[in-house]
């Protein structure tokens, strides 16, 4: 039940709130609520009342340069959802919030401040029988001063960096085993698509599949359960700083929020060119199989 | 594609108005699919499940060989509207039509749609996948 959640064990208690939380504070002047879901039709179903729609693949990415939109891009569309530098602007989503946490990591990209996510997303929301509305709400007048940068170095892995890190930062595969092995080259049901000539991982790289985060309500495992997870079982211990990649960094915007904001690790990037990228890249190293695999001679 | 048929008038339909709108009435589509007959209803596992879509998405052919056509029936949860909607356009524009005209529809039907820009290329590649399914049965069928 939502009433018994407890996010003081966190490390980062203020990043994730109830639906309860929502229902309160949804319609407060400092917050902005933004649905974010892999289905681009599911908002205009019905979301929760008063949430404005952001599409992770049309608002976020610039599609000439491949990469995210700008600063200027970023402090317009702000505005244009009605977030100030000072909102609160909170998350959520279907498929267990895997793009909630991806817009999500794409705004700390751009240094905002207050970012917070609906633990259990949209399908807890629609499970406790809460209200939907098909209503489109009007933004509030707002204001975005452009960020002075996006700050890809401290939030963002890219493939040099990611190259450099084999045998030294731990490097966490969220993908599903037999995308982690190379038994395929795309995740299932999403074949045809994203795909890579070569299935395999990064070397070095230990497989984590992104739900093992997750309950089965799609809501956050306990901070111990998490701890049990990354830090031990994956060896993930004490490194200052860790690198997450799935195949497009979605699923791996999912592990960010874990590794960054619920166990507290300092430097988590996430590789979001991720295996699109690395399997289909030029002198780019694989291992295949099961095993994370040796640094390979240079 | 040839004019006139089913599935050319619901390209046309879309092409006919803006790009926002055409989110519309692919919702208008998703809302419109039909239910699955009975005979399916409790038996998901005899359809055809479309892995290709990112949503679960089944397929069903009924084939009348006396009038060589084929009815199709597609079931999809109601929280995958995008995957319904293009569902629902392949239902209305092609069940019902000859084994001849369904094996005649060229496998990019998601340009005709006139969506890549609000949908994006990408998520296109499903109502595509779709319509190789929908073929590969038939063709299956007519061996």
């Amino acid at each position: 039940m939502s009433s018994d959640q407890d996010f003081s064990h966190y490390a980062n208690p203020g990043a994730l709130v109830t639906t309860d939380w929502a229902a309160e504070h949804k319609d407060d002047p400092s917050v902005v609520l933004l649905e974010s879901n892999e289905d681009v039709l599911l908002y205009e179903t019905g979301h929760i009342p008063g949430a404005h729609k952001i599409d992770w693949h049309t608002d976020l990415n610039d599609p000439v340069t491949r990469d995210f939109i700008d600063p200027e891009q970023f402090a317009a569309f702000a505005a244009s959802k009605g977030i100030t530098p000072e909102t609160t602007v909170v998350f959520y989503g279907d498929k267990s919030n895997w793009w909630a946490a991806y817009a999500l990591w794409v705004f700390t990209l751009f240094g905002h401040a207050d970012l917070r996510l609906i633990d259990g997303g949209r399908a807890k929301w629609v499970q406790e029988g809460r209200e939907l509305s098909t209503e489109v709400p009007q933004p509030r007048d707002a204001q975005y001063p452009v960020p002075a940068t996006r700050n890809d170095p401290q939030w963002r892995a890219f493939r040099e960096d990611v190259l450099e890190a084999i045998g030294r930062t731990p490097l966490v595969d969220v993908r599903s085993p037999a995308e982690y092995s190379g038994e395929v080259t795309s995740a299932p049901g999403f074949e045809d698509k994203e795909g890579a000539l070569r299935g395999g991982h990064i070397p070095t790289a230990v497989s984590v599949p992104w739900a093992r985060a997750a309950n089965e309500d799609g809501t956050f495992k306990s901070r111990e359960e998490l701890a049990a997870i990354y830090q031990e079982e994956a060896g993930v211990g004490d490194s200052e700083s860790v690198i997450a990649y799935c195949r497009i960094g979605e699923r791996s915007s999912h592990t960010w929020f874990v590794l960054k904001h619920l166990l507290g690790y300092d430097e988590v990037r996430n590789y979001d060119g991720s295996w699109t990228e690395w399997g289909n890249g030029v002198r780019l190293p694989i291992t295949v199989g099961a095993e994370p695999g040796e640094v390979p001679a240079s | 594609m040839t004019t006139g048929t089913p599935l050319a008038r619901i390209f046309e339909e879309f092409q006919s108005v803006g790009e926002q709108q055409r989110l519309m009435l692919l919702l208008d589509y998703a809302k419109r699919l039909p239910e699955l007959p009975g005979a399916y209803r409790d038996s998901l596992q005899d359809m055809d499940e479309v892995v290709e879509c990112q949503s679960p998405l089944f397929l069903a052919t009924d084939f009348d060989d006396a009038a060589e056509v084929a009815h199709i029936y597609f079931a999809a949860p109601p929280e995958a509207p995008t995957t319904r909607g293009f569902a629902s356009i392949l239902q209305h524009g092609l069940s019902g039509q000859s084994y001849e005209a369904i094996l005649g529809v060229k496998a990019d039907v998601g340009s005709h749609l006139g969506l890549a820009r609000v949908i994006t290329p990408l998520r296109l590649r499903a109502v595509n996948a779709m319509v190789g399914r929908i073929s590969r049965s038939v063709r299956d069928h007519v061996g």
